[in-house]
């Protein structure tokens, strides 16, 4: 018997309409969990560089985490895997609400997409039935309203849909999948499934999912459930609020935005604006919430309630979620009700929340700047916040210059040209990032920035303050109760970081000290995505009730393998290690793993080279970021190594000890790529 | 008639405002009642269901009562606050009309039995929401024979093979365990 997982993938060639029940090998789950970890050896194995986005070959990969479903608080994460056309990377998006749990209960543990369907179609999983279904009545739908629809004509209220939008049929390259009150949005998941011909999938589950000792995992469930209770009663000091509590940042609880509205970027990631928020505004924010939010609500077997349903004045009704709140408002320098109200139709045309506003205020941005001209916007209304509803229209459509904008502001620059690129300044490996402009290098997110493979840094930072606290008192009292540290080392480090003088940064953290801080952040990350866990209950907030002390008893008592720190150390490192051979294969290096030149204003090259040189050494790659033989024979992957020679990858920009090339050769590599 | 008796009532109040619609309580319900405790979850045994649709502001925990062997003569459908409930929404009754309340497999009626042996009833205490919150109190009642388990799926199978059939299965599943 499998325990915790079900053993089972559902293989569905589109192009052939074939359906698969294929039974996988325990021994992977050993090695690389489930979740992101098999899927990124899924990838491996059968999606070689040559494989474009785009093509019937790439696979789309809908994944329950290991631990989904089972009883253990937020594990309820649906974790995507595709390689993106945006960023022509391996993407691994993940969504919470309801859709992991229902597909275990199905009997699986992925549905693996390959192919493309000449038809629009949709998926419909009832337990051992599993249909292609037509679609054309959906064509052009939103995304919550084909979920609705669908459950209505299958009559089965209770099946979970994960649906795309007008945007991920029209494949716009930051499209997404939305799902109940979650969403896959990052780096255009949404386009390939829109390429392959899929409006939805719908799954309905009523089989059991077993655990291996049941009375030691309930145990552990219920100790993170009291932890969770307290947590909740005893925020944290000091900080911000949406840092004091557990769960993904309390946008739909928390009315005070001070500090975003001051110290986030608005229009086109440009202009900070201090003093923003007076009591006025608040006021005003505050009604518009309190009067469009109908309630709070979870994801599946989740207390924290960090999303909402909203009803803008003449709109539908739609699930809301985390930052989304702020950033169209931001983009358009508006209001909260504008940001309220647009939302609603860009989840119905299922767009990312991050990139659409930001596609949207750079291509006003071009036209300001007569880079654009008014040729390029007929009919585009005059108002302010007109003209962002006009461009939604328009991107999600494909229609002029929204054809362009659709591809996201990397490549929309490279077509436009002119010194459009200039405008395009706040992406990481083609993707936008969060509009953050900051003055002084702070060392280790500049590690996160550069290094995370997937390319958001809310990705991979949480656990550790983001800022020094100003008195060694307050440290103090921090590191007292801190027992989810991997190390004590990690309590002196902290407590040791100055707000000024020898102990500030960008010196300090040390390189070395850095190198073990984004290790420990990335490291929780990483088993999240592979056990299903929600962020919000782990990697991302301060002291979580899950940790890499109970995770590993959490997959013995689970899953029944038998786990301990340094084995699930081990394996984070494997899987970790494989997701960046997918990118290394597909021509990521050196070159490509830095912030936005923008991101801050003082800069300390030496430093940032030194870092760099330092992390790359710590996890195990060469000075190109490349993993290195030893290594990867060390994490069992010398099959990834055989791969790496006989494709010529380490000597393709110089010798494996060579210095990073320079921007002019990696140009040109690129066009060959 | 029975004899006037001391007896602990036990009521699990739902504040239907406060509920998330997050379904832990499905989840712990069915972990519960797993054979051996605990050793799997599926909602779809869980005696208490949570009737939900976000769109439309319906959240609705309900608990597994009674097993009906027949469906009602009519139905009922409330509207409240401008919100229409499906049909029988608030309906505790494992009845044909309907798939919620019985095992997925053998189709047996599910009844909550307030978590017997718990302190507390775990649905309760898994929602920290509040939504769901327990009271205790004394009262004298008039003794009922309450239907257990055992009793209420024998009733179910009665109802849908006749008694003849069972008791003839029962003769014979027990000659072959003895045999
Ligand atoms: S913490 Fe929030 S985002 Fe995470 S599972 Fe719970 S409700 Fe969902
Ligand atoms: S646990 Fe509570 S909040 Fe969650 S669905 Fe059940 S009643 Fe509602
Ligand atoms: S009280 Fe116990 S048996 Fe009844 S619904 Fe709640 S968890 Fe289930």
């Amino acid at each position: 018997m499998r325990y915790a997982e079900t053993g089972y993938n559902l293989e569905i060639d589109l192009s052939r309409g074939n359906i698969e029940r294929v039974e996988t090998d325990p021994k992977e789950t050993e090695l690389y969990l489930g979740g992101l970890g098999t899927n990124a050896k899924l990838l491996w194995d059968r999606v070689p560089p040559e494989v474009e986005p785009f093509s019937p070959d790439n696979l789309l990969i809908f994944s329950a985490g290991l631990l989904c479903g089972t009883p253990a608080t937020g594990c309820n994460r649906t974790i995507v895997t595709t390689i993106s056309p945006q960023t022509e990377l391996m993407a691994f998006s993940m969504m919470g609400g309801f859709w992991a749990p229902e597909l275990k209960h199905a009997g699986y543990d992925k549905v693996v997409l390959r192919g493309k369907s000449p038809d629009l179609v949709y998926i419909w999983i009832n337990n051992d039935k599993v249909e292609i279904r037509d679609a054309s009545h959906l064509k052009g739908k939103g995304a919550i309203e084909t979920a609705q629809l669908i459950q209505e004509e299958l009559k089965e209220p209770r099946a979970q849909v994960a649906a795309i939008g007008l945007a991920g049929e029209n494949r716009v390259y930051f499209a997404s999948i939305e799902q109940g009150r979650s969403s896959a949005s990052r780096q255009g998941l949404g386009a390939v499934m829109g390429d392959k011909g899929v409006k939805a999938i719908a799954v309905r589950g009523t089989r059991d999912i077993n655990v291996a000792q049941p009375d030691e995992y309930m145990e552990l469930c219920n100790e993170v459930l009291e932890y969770i209770k307290w947590r909740n009663e005893n925020p944290i000091p000091g900080v911000m609020p949406i840092l004091a509590g557990l769960g993904s940042p309390q946008e739909m609880k928390v009315h005070d935005e001070k500090w975003h509205t001051e110290n986030f970027m608005w229009g086109n990631s440009r202009v900070r604006r201090k003093g923003f928020w007076n009591q006025e505004i608040a006021k005003e924010w505050m009604d518009t919430m309190e009067s469009l939010r109908t309630r709070l609500i979870s994801c599946y077997n989740c207390p924290m309630r960090c999303g909402a349903t909203i009803t803008p004045p003449g709109a539908p009704t739609y699930m809301m979620k985390c930052f989304s709140k702020l950033t169209y408002t931001m983009a358009a320098f508006s209001d909260l009700e504008f940001g309220l109200g647009i939302a609603q139709s860009a989840t119905e045309y299922g767009v990312d929340g991050f990139s659409a506003p930001q596609v949207m205020a750079f291509g006003l941005e071009l036209l300001e700047n007569g880079i654009l001209t008014d040729d390029d916007f007929p009919g585009m209304p005059e108002d302010n916040e007109g003209r962002f509803y006009w461009l939604l229209e328009r991107i999600v459509r494909r229609e002029g210059i929204g054809d362009v904008l659709a591809n996201g502001t990397y490549w929309a620059a490279r077509e436009i040209g002119n010194g459009a690129e200039e405008y395009a300044h706040n992406n990481i490996k083609k993707h936008e990032q969060l509009p953050l402009k900051l003055s002084m290098l702070n060392p280790i997110y500049f590690l996160m920035y550069c290094t995370g493979e997937k390319i958001n840094i809310t990705q991979i930072e949480g656990q550790f303050p983001q800022m020094p606290y100003p008195k060694r008192e307050h440290r103090e009292a921090f590191v007292k109760d801190w027992f989810q540290v991997p190390d004590e080392k990690f309590k002196q480090y902290f407590l040791d970081w100055e707000p000024r003088g020898e102990n500030s940064i960008p010196y300090y953290p040390t390189p070395e000290m850095c190198c073990d801080i984004v290790d420990w952040q990335e490291r929780m990350h990483y088993i999240d995505d592979a056990l299903g866990m929600c962020a919000g209950l782990s990697s991302f907030p301060l002291k979580p009730p899950y940790h890499i002390h109970n995770y590993p008893k959490f997959i013995s008592a689970g899953a029944g393998i038998d786990m301990d720190e340094d084995l699930l150390t081990q394996a984070i490192r494997r899987y970790r290690t494989l997701v960046r051979a997918n990118n290394i294969r597909r021509g990521m290096r050196r070159k490509d793993e830095r912030p936005p030149e923008d991101h801050w204003k003082k800069r300390f090259p030496e430093l940032e080279q030194k870092l760099l040189d330092t992390y790359y050494q710590f996890k195990g790659w060469n000075k190109d970021g490349i993993p290195t033989q030893e290594s990867l024979h060390d994490l069992g992957l010398d099959y990834v190594y055989e791969e790496f020679e006989k494709r010529g990858v380490y000597s393709d920009n110089g010798p494996d000890h060579g210095e990073s090339s320079s921007d002019a050769t990696s140009a040109g590599k690129e066009k060959e790529g | 008639m029975g004899e006037k008796n001391k007896k602990i009532v036990k009521t699990i109040k739902v504040n239907a405002d406060e509920c998330n619609g997050c379904r832990a309580c499905e989840v712990i319900c069915s972990a519960f009642h797993a054979e051996p405790k605990y050793s799997s979850n599926n909602p779809a045994r869980s005696r208490i269901r949570v009737v939900r649709d976000p769109l439309r502001d319906i959240y609705v925990p309900v608990y597994a009562g009674e097993y009906a062997p027949a469906e009602c003569m009519g139905r009922d459908k409330y509207v409240i606050d401008g919100k229409e409930y499906e049909e029988c929404a608030f309906c505790r009754a494992s009845c044909p009309s309907r798939d919620i309340f019985k095992e997925p497999d053998s189709g047996l009626p599910l009844k909550c039995d307030m978590c017997e042996g718990e302190d507390e009833p775990l649905c309760v205490k898994w929602c920290i929401t509040d939504a769901l919150t327990y009271e205790e109190r004394e009262e004298e009642v008039e003794e009922q024979p309450e239907q257990d388990d055992l009793e209420m799926g024998l009733d179910a199978l009665t109802n849908k093979y006749g008694m003849d059939k069972i008791i003839e299965t029962l003769a014979r599943m027990s000659e072959a365990k003895q045999g």
